[in-house]
């Protein structure tokens, strides 16, 4: 009996689906996580070979088709064999602006060729649409800020507000066209201009510090647009993949949105998270400096080091650095420990990625649960680059915006030592109470320029 | 497929996506969300059948760009989390001493 197309095509479709998901289940283990993207990632090969033989296709667009994907396939090996390990958190976030881009090409593909589809898949191209876009839109304002593109964010009176007009616009448009009130391409045009812009204005007042939380939320909407234009395109692939995406990162987003005890509502409308503008609290004593010589013996004589990475340690690439100064401390039979809190850095897990790259070993490093408890054992808590996530203020202090914000308890630790570039404030411009407390000691300077003085220090023990 | 069952299958796949992600340790926070930003990345196929399907030249010009994207995608979370995985490696492996 022969096979159809159609067949061999669904058949593919479905072994993609179970390649994908024990792909991501793999890759919930450290051990197996090698393997999971490499059984996703034949997935993805099977499905794109088979649906070359999809009956639909015209012969005059094979050259087109086969265009696109060598030239996007090419752009983006290129960069993405490029990028720096700590520049990953904007290259995620452009990948999956292209994702939702695609997906509101395919809804825009659909919706102008103005065929009646009924009224549930219309609505679903529209709303996988909308979501695509803002998806799209956001993700490049959130690449554009992470890269330095865009240094400010840009916030006025009445900009919510604004928000809600154009979506308000966009939904009367989108809707017009899924009901098949209006299918004239100007409408259509007008839909997905609002769209993108709703995507842009939402992000640009959004600060840095929030980015691990927008990333992960514009990953879970483009896996929802990928899975509902799977509905208009009759591709169980797609609203499977699409789905589980949307549903994971759906769960991530809360993770992270937890670990700064906010609401996603609040990241997205508040523009908190961004240096400036927020009050700044009263806090008592005196920053004390210490020389990297005094803070290098105070290690080395140490039984016990929990290091606390955060924003700083990436903008100054001292990992490696981290890295070496913890070896030499090991090698002198000092335990250390790394401590991670959920949202340190610009994306969910940043922290780990440029510990790992290292070539720290993942059982040294700890999260918040696991590693709070052990602060009140340590000798030394050295802290680099970070900031609000060590601030006890969040414990103590009702009135701060940060009260309430899960913390590592780094001031429990019996001598604190901060590596810090300046005197400035955190990304929420509130006083670090840590750094004036009698047990805390600063040492300023670059990350990496500090590490490499503490590393001749203990040397010199 | 009727629209009960891509409903049923929208419903079952929204579960196994909280199923799998629920029990993630945070140090692999980055690579499974870049992962998941991969395998969304199979809007390629349906980009492709768009592609393919179109006959005005806004049609294949729209279509020549979302499936371009889609390929960025796809290649671009494939690359970048792969090599994120490469680098995790345990104290018993070995790998600590590793160099780039």
């Amino acid at each position: 009996m022969p096979v159809s197309a159609e067949t061999l095509i669904q058949a593919s479709y479905f072994v993609t689906a179970v390649l994908f998901i024990m792909g991501l289940k793999r890759m919930s283990s450290p051990r197996t996580a090698r393997s999971g993207i490499l059984w996703a990632g034949a997935g993805m090969l099977v499905a794109t070979l088979v649906t070359l033989l999809y009956p639909g296709i015209s012969t005059e667009n094979y050259p087109l088709i086969i265009a696109a994907i060598v030239v996007g396939t090419i752009l983006a090996w290129w960069s993405g064999k490029r990028v720096a390990m700590t520049d990953m958190p904007q290259m995620i976030a452009l990948y999956n602006g292209m994702g939702g881009g695609a997906a509101a090409a395919i809804a825009a593909v659909e919706l102008y060729r103005g065929e009646s589809h009924g009224y549930a898949v219309s609505s679903l191209a529209v709303l996988g649409g909308i979501i695509g876009a803002v998806s799209f839109g956001g993700s490049l304002i959130a690449f554009g800020k992470l890269q330095g593109l865009i240094n400010r964010s840009l916030r006025f009176p009445g900009q919510q507000v604004i928000n809600l007009l154009i979506l308000a616009a966009a939904i009367v448009l989108g809707g017009a066209v899924a009901l098949e009130l209006d299918t004239a391409p100007a409408v259509v045009t007008g839909f997905f201009v609002l769209a993108l812009v709703l995507g842009v204005t939402m992000t640009l007042p959004i600060g840095g510090a929030d980015m691990p939380v927008v990333i992960s939320l514009y990953n879970a909407l483009t896996g929802l647009a990928v899975g509902f234009e799977g509905f208009v395109l009759n591709n169980a692939a797609m609203i499977i993949a699409g789905t589980v995406v949307g549903s994971a990162g759906t769960l991530l987003t809360q993770l992270m949105a937890k670990a700064m005890n906010r609401s996603l509502g609040n990241v997205l409308f508040s523009g908190f998270g961004d240096t400036g503008g927020a009050t700044t609290g009263t806090v008592s004593g005196s920053l004390k400096p210490i020389e990297a010589s005094d803070a290098g013996v105070m290690m080395a004589f140490a039984q016990k080091v929990i290091v606390v990475p955060g924003y700083g340690m990436a903008v100054a690439q001292a990992q490696h650095k981290i890295w070496e100064l913890s070896q030499l401390l090991i090698d002198r039979g000092v335990t250390v420990k790394f401590a991670i809190h959920p949202v340190a850095g610009r994306m969910p897990g940043h922290m780990n990625v440029l510990l790992a790259e290292a070539g720290v070993p993942y059982d040294l490093i700890a999260d918040l649960d696991e590693i709070n408890s052990e602060f009140e054992t340590a000798d030394v808590a050295l802290i680099i680059g970070a900031n609000d996530v060590v601030n006890p203020v969040a414990r103590t202090d009702k009135s701060s915006p940060i009260y309430g914000m899960p913390i590592l308890n780094a001031d429990k630790a019996k001598n604190v030592i901060v590596i810090k570039r300046g005197k400035g404030a955190g990304f929420s411009g509130i006083e670090n109470a840590l750094f004036y407390l009698d047990n805390a000691r600063m040492l300023y300077g670059d990350a990496q320029k500090a590490a490499a003085e503490l590393i001749q220090a203990i040397k010199a023990v | 497929m009727t629209g009960m069952v891509a409903l049923y299958i929208f419903m079952l796949a929204a579960f196994t996506g909280y199923e799998v992600i629920s029990r993630v340790p945070v140090i692999l926070h980055t690579p499974l969300m870049s992962g998941s930003n991969f395998v969304h990345g199979i809007v390629l196929v349906g980009a492709m059948v768009a592609l393919g399907g179109a006959h005005t030249p806004l049609e294949k010009a729209i279509g020549f760009v979302g499936v371009l994207l889609a390929a960025g995608n796809a290649v671009g979370g494939y690359v970048v989390t792969e090599r994120m995985l490469e680098m995790f490696k345990s104290s018993g492996s070995g790998g600590a001493r590793r160099t780039h």
